[in-house]
């Protein structure tokens, strides 16, 4: 009895899959169990997987057993040895037939059962000629698995992985060939560690694909340089074509668009690596994910806001954000609601990050690390040095200290306000706050000073301050 | 009367602006509130009109002078506590008890009693001034306080009031 051994799969920290690089999703289908039902042949192989989210991509097929995602609820079948409960993945380019759905009077009571073959080798593993076992997909789930069979059946024939420059990903050979027969296959899918965000390789959607496509404009244009200035008679007949070139050229170059010089050159090299370093690679879209939409919307935000998140202090306006996931979406875009209910959603996983709602109604992303004490702390030390005590602070103050945006750095003090830490002051000066002195002013005598604490510093800068003449 | 010496608070700019957290805004209240009786006492003051400038109310020194909402919240506050009245329902007139009237009262049974005037009848107008009450607290006192002042003994027995040609020479017999 051998085990079918498939590649792991590494996920990202809020449960999604880790895509190579030119890998995109093309359909997900919850509640799917892989079963191997070998039987004819005496049994040689065995499978037997947990149920899970079975996510179709251009390359592979990938199973992320329910209790082993960070979504972890709770599997009823969770008695089974922990190796079979890792997500792993198989390359479509090892399965060699997928057969027909049964539609039999049995199915329409029963979970629907896909078979597919797959190449294996002697000792299980897949991706390996030699031999080949017949893998049963049961869909326990609610989705549509017609659409997903019938998806799983276009991408399997339409061998995307085949292109593949690096020919890594799908294809015969691939999913730890070089590995010593353990269980620490699948080092192609995350070896490199790239994450699916390197900039190298090709893109089909998203800021990337917009890129490309440019490319392929200019490279055209490019060779009707070429050939025009071949001869002359060459040239004639693209007279029109360069008429229409040099126009466009003139134009770009009033409206200040093209970059001439070399620094601005490097500028806008800058900026595409830039656009493309945020860039959604396989962006979760509706047609793609179905009912499991604003559950899988939200794990890929949860891992792409680490990064703005981190850049912006560890806090970030829900506004910035859906701007700045919209346009690394590119193409893909999202409505604000579609925003709203995956970062809703964060809260049933197990996520670094969280949304926050003010009582202002301003609603942020943040992380879950940082601590309003943290913060608190901060705040109170700007407030009470000796310049600040007396002159008080802006929300701009804060927000240059503390590294954040203004409005939110006001958010701050207002929270630090209702916690008693600041008070604040109006005039026609504008919105200030103060170090709260409050609680320290003696009641019954209106007149006391104690010897020490913040009220008596702040009589001391602020007397300071008059003597020397303010 | 001395010169008023002002808290060190009265210097800090949030002091001026109506705090919004109740914690904090219940202290401001009661500084304020302590602030207008000491002030008021120490400069003979009976009537407050908050629509009008008031020189409590501007702190020129910081700039900063209450809202007409902070006024009104403050003077309110001493109303609800029994330390002044509102003299009119547009709240235009505060009339500001740093004695209460029975403390009125008390003090003027003790100015009878120090100057030999029980059994004696004067006018209200002399009590207030008159020469006899001349370097007393009720010198110049405000005629609506006093009023109640007499009002309140005279319900208890202490003096009687006689009704005048007019509203000025009101007389008032003691009896202690």
């Amino acid at each position: 009895m051998v085990t079918i051994n498939m590649p792991e799969v590494e996920l990202t920290p809020a449960g999604r899959p880790i895509l190579l690089p030119t890998e995109t999703e093309c359909s997900l289908l919850s509640g799917v169990q892989l079963l191997c039902e070998d039987d004819d042949r005496l049994s040689h192989f065995s499978l037997h997987l947990d149920p899970g989210l079975l996510t179709l991509t251009t390359h592979r097929l990938i199973l992320i057993p329910e209790n082993s995602s960070t979504a972890a609820p709770s599997s009823t079948q969770s008695q089974h040895s922990s190796s079979t409960s890792r997500p792993c993945s198989i390359p479509l380019g090892s399965i060699t037939q997928i057969f027909v759905l049964k539609k039999s009077i049995k199915a329409m009571f029963g979970s629907p059962r896909l078979r597919f073959q797959l190449s294996v080798d002697s000792e299980g593993r897949v991706g390996k000629t030699g031999r080949s076992v017949v893998v049963t997909a049961v869909m326990r789930g609610k989705g549509d698995v017609e659409a997903f069979v019938d998806k799983f059946r276009r991408t399997w024939e339409a061998r995307v992985w085949e292109r593949d420059p690096d020919g890594s990903a799908g294809g015969q050979g691939s999913g730890g060939s070089n590995s010593t027969g353990n269980h620490s296959v699948g080092d192609s899918v995350s070896g490199s560690g790239r994450g699916g965000f390197d900039s190298r390789g090709m893109r089909v959607v998203g800021v990337s694909g917009i890129l490309r496509r440019e490319q392929e404009i200019w490279e055209n244009t490019d060779k009707n340089l070429q050939e025009a200035f071949q001869d002359l008679n060459a040239l004639m007949s693209k007279a029109k074509e360069m008429v229409m070139l040099a126009e466009k050229m003139r134009l770009k170059l009033l409206s200040g668009q093209s970059q001439v010089s070399d620094e601005e050159l490097g500028t806008k090299e800058e900026m595409q690596d830039w656009l493309l370093s945020v860039g959604v690679i396989s962006p979760v879209t509706k047609e793609s994910a179905g009912a499991l939409y604003h559950q899988q919307l939200s794990r890929q935000l949860a891992d792409f806001v680490r990064i703005p998140l981190d850049r912006a202090g560890g806090m970030i306006n829900l506004i910035d954000m859906y701007c700045l996931f919209n346009r690394a979406r590119g193409t893909e875009l999202i409505s604000p609601e579609d925003l709203l209910q995956a970062c809703s959603l964060w809260e049933k996983f197990d996520v670094p990050v969280m949304l926050r709602k003010f009582d202002s109604g301003v609603m942020v992303i943040q992380n879950k690390a940082q601590r309003d004490e943290e913060v608190f702390s901060r705040i109170k030390s700007l407030v009470t040095r000796a310049d600040t005590l007396r002159t008080g602070i802006s929300a701009s103050d804060a927000a240059i200290t503390l590294g954040i945006a203004p409005a939110l750095a006001k958010e701050h003090l207002l929270a630090a306000e209702s916690q008693g830490l600041l008070c604040r002051d109006i005039s026609p000066d504008g919105f200030r706050f103060y170090v709260n002195l409050f609680p320290e002013i003696c009641i019954d005598d209106i007149h006391l000073v104690m010897d020490e604490g913040l009220y008596t510093a702040w009589i001391k800068s602020s007397s300071l301050s008059r003597l020397m003449g303010h | 009367m001395a010169d008023f010496k002002f808290p060190p608070f009265y210097n800090y700019p949030p002091y001026f602006t109506l705090q919004p957290v109740k914690d904090t805004r219940e202290k401001q209240v009661q500084l304020w509130k302590e602030l207008i009786l000491d002030y008021c006492k120490t400069r003979n003051i009976f009537v407050i009109r908050p629509e009008e400038d008031f020189p409590l109310f501007s702190n020129p020194t910081i700039d900063r002078s209450l809202t007409h909402e902070a006024r009104q919240v403050f003077l309110s506050a001493l109303v609800s506590e029994g330390r002044a009245e509102w003299l009119d329902k547009g709240h235009k007139k505060c009339l500001v008890l740093w004695h209460r009237i029975q403390d009125w009262a008390d003090i003027l049974v003790q100015y009878v009693k120090e100057n030999g005037l029980e059994d004696s009848v004067m006018t209200v107008e002399e009590i207030r001034s008159g020469p006899e009450s001349r370097g007393t607290e009720l010198h110049g006192m405000d005629r609506i306080i006093l009023w109640r002042a007499l009002k309140l003994l005279e319900n208890k027995g202490k003096l009687a009031i006689f009704k005048g040609t007019s509203a000025d020479d009101e007389g008032v017999k003691f009896s202690l």
